[in-house]
């Protein structure tokens, strides 16, 4: 049986295929917790969680907080609002006065990639990558190669087709690292400028048009286009999006019956994808936001065990 | 130094077999209704002693009692130290556990921690009428105060020793329990 022994999740890159089943694994265990009439167990009684968040966000941080709440720590938030960042304190620094205030896990949400990493090197304390840049964000990888694993009862050779804004994307860049450790077919689809071929080097295929993926597709994969990351314009215009990429009633009819659709939100609907759809049977966009509750109560009580490793 | 560990068999295939039996038949008789129980393992091994438990009590009684899973790795208050962690077995009860006996099943009573978040983990979906405690072998050295309600055998050890209980279904070796003595030479 393989063993968690890692104190940090910064990316999905790193870990070996056995490392990600673990976590799917344990995952299973801790959606149960949620179902249960009383929602919380001792696992973490005692440690302290901040949740520290460089950047805006909402869902992930409300997620991170259930999670651990729902271990017994103690929770303090942090967002850039109130921190020192904006008074010219280096994050190095506001990172140690974490540590001395005897936190002992942080979860980063930054808007450089390798943010986490720098920390993790740094600090005794547990660091969980909660997004950094447009590197990675391991936890949203990990929820929805839970949420395929739990609706289709495999990963292996299913084809998997993630669309849109790729280039400035880390819930992309760790949907694939984790789906092609677990053996699945992954194809790219967005314009050129937003899915260049140099991904293809991570061993997915690249696709410029959505028509190409529809009928072949088990899975369907909509990012959200992140106006706040792109810095000039990479397409003409959302009418030239939504015509060649959004997932409209139309192109939702040629899918698969079976065919799973997932957008790791927020939803611009009308966009990446059409109303209808979104709240269709096929969809299970907020089952992932339920299994993104049970993937990171599975992170941070493996991070927590492995932080008891002796160095 | 070399490590140089002793291993000396204490229960055969046979004998494991005739405990769980022994055990099957307490059961049977200390519960008047057998179809009220619920029997439920501690994983990993506390679940196949469960299962056949479960087996002998239909077979004694003609009553299948219902079979769970109770997982303890969320509920244990040593997270930090234990630093190596495997995937945790989620906890399956399949039935309202309200008002109903439940026999918990372990393969070996140490300290008592695993019973007691087995207890805990327990209190979260619902109230036993009562809660009884099964296990194949007790080692002592308590750190608890908690004891089985039935035991398949009883084995005075030292802490250095260590028990391994082997099933062939999950092993891939015939059943046995053996002492491990770890020695420094």
């Amino acid at each position: 049986m393989s063993a968690w022994t890692r104190k940090d999740l910064l990316g999905l890159e790193e870990l070996s295929a056995e490392e990600i089943r673990l976590i799917l694994d344990t995952t299973r265990a801790f959606k149960g917790v949620g179902q249960r009439s009383l929602k919380k167990v001792p696992a973490l009684r005692g440690k302290t969680l901040i949740n520290f968040f460089v950047e805006p966000s909402t869902r992930t941080r409300t997620s991170f907080e259930l999670a651990a709440l729902r271990l017994s720590a103690d929770v303090v938030n942090l967002s850039v609002g109130a921190s020192s960042l904006q008074k010219g304190e280096t994050l190095k620094d506001t990172a140690l006065n974490l540590q001395a205030l005897q936190a002992d896990i942080i979860v980063l949400r930054h808007s450089s990639a390798g943010a986490s990493r720098f920390l993790s090197e740094r600090l005794e304390a547990s660091i969980i990558n909660a997004g950094d840049g447009a590197h990675e964000h391991p936890t949203q990888g990990l929820l929805d190669t839970f949420t395929i694993l739990e609706k289709r009862g495999k990963i292996e050779g299913l084809k998997v087709a993630i669309v849109g804004d790729i280039l400035f994307s880390r819930v992309a860049r760790s949907n694939i690292h984790a789906l092609i450790k677990l053996g699945a077919e992954v194809t790219l689809v967005g314009p050129t400028t937003l899915v260049p071929r140099v991904f293809e080097k991570l061993g997915v295929r690249v696709a410029h048009t959505l028509d190409a993926v529809l009928e072949t597709a088990d899975v369907i994969n909509l990012l959200r286009i992140q106006h706040e990351r792109q810095r000039k314009e990479y397409f003409p215009g959302l009418g030239e999006y939504i015509a060649l990429f959004g997932l409209t009633k139309a192109r939702a009819a040629r899918l698969k019956p079976d065919c799973l659709i997932m957008h790791p939100g927020p939803v611009n609907r009308g966009v990446e994808i059409d109303s209808d759809v979104a709240d269709g049977a096929r969809s299970v966009i907020l089952e992932q936001v339920t299994n993104g509750l049970a993937v990171r109560m599975a992170v941070l009580y493996l991070c927590a065990g492995g932080a008891g490793l002796p160095s | 130094m070399k490590d140089k560990s002793k291993t000396l068999l204490v229960m055969d295939a046979d004998a494991i077999r005739k405990a769980i039996r022994r055990i099957a038949h307490e059961i049977v008789e200390r519960n008047t209704d057998v179809s009220r129980i619920v029997v439920a393992g501690i994983p990993t091994r506390g679940v196949e002693i469960a299962r056949r438990l479960v087996d002998h009590i239909e077979e004694i009684e003609g009553v299948r009692p219902d079979f769970g899973v109770v997982d303890v790795s969320m509920h244990r208050d040593d997270l930090s130290t234990r630093g190596r962690l495997t995937a945790v077995v989620p906890t399956e009860l399949p039935v309202d556990l309200d008002g109903r006996p439940l026999v918990l099943v372990d393969d070996v009573l140490f300290t008592g921690r695993s019973c007691r978040a087995a207890l805990d983990a327990v209190s979260s979906f619902g109230r036993p009428s009562q809660i009884q405690y099964a296990v194949l072998v007790d080692r002592g050295h308590r750190q608890l105060p908690i004891r089985a309600d039935y035991v398949g055998k009883n084995l005075p050890t030292t802490r250095a020793e260590k028990i391994r209980v082997r099933f062939e279904n999950l092993d891939h070796v015939p059943d046995s329990v053996s002492v491990v003595k770890t020695e420094e030479a």
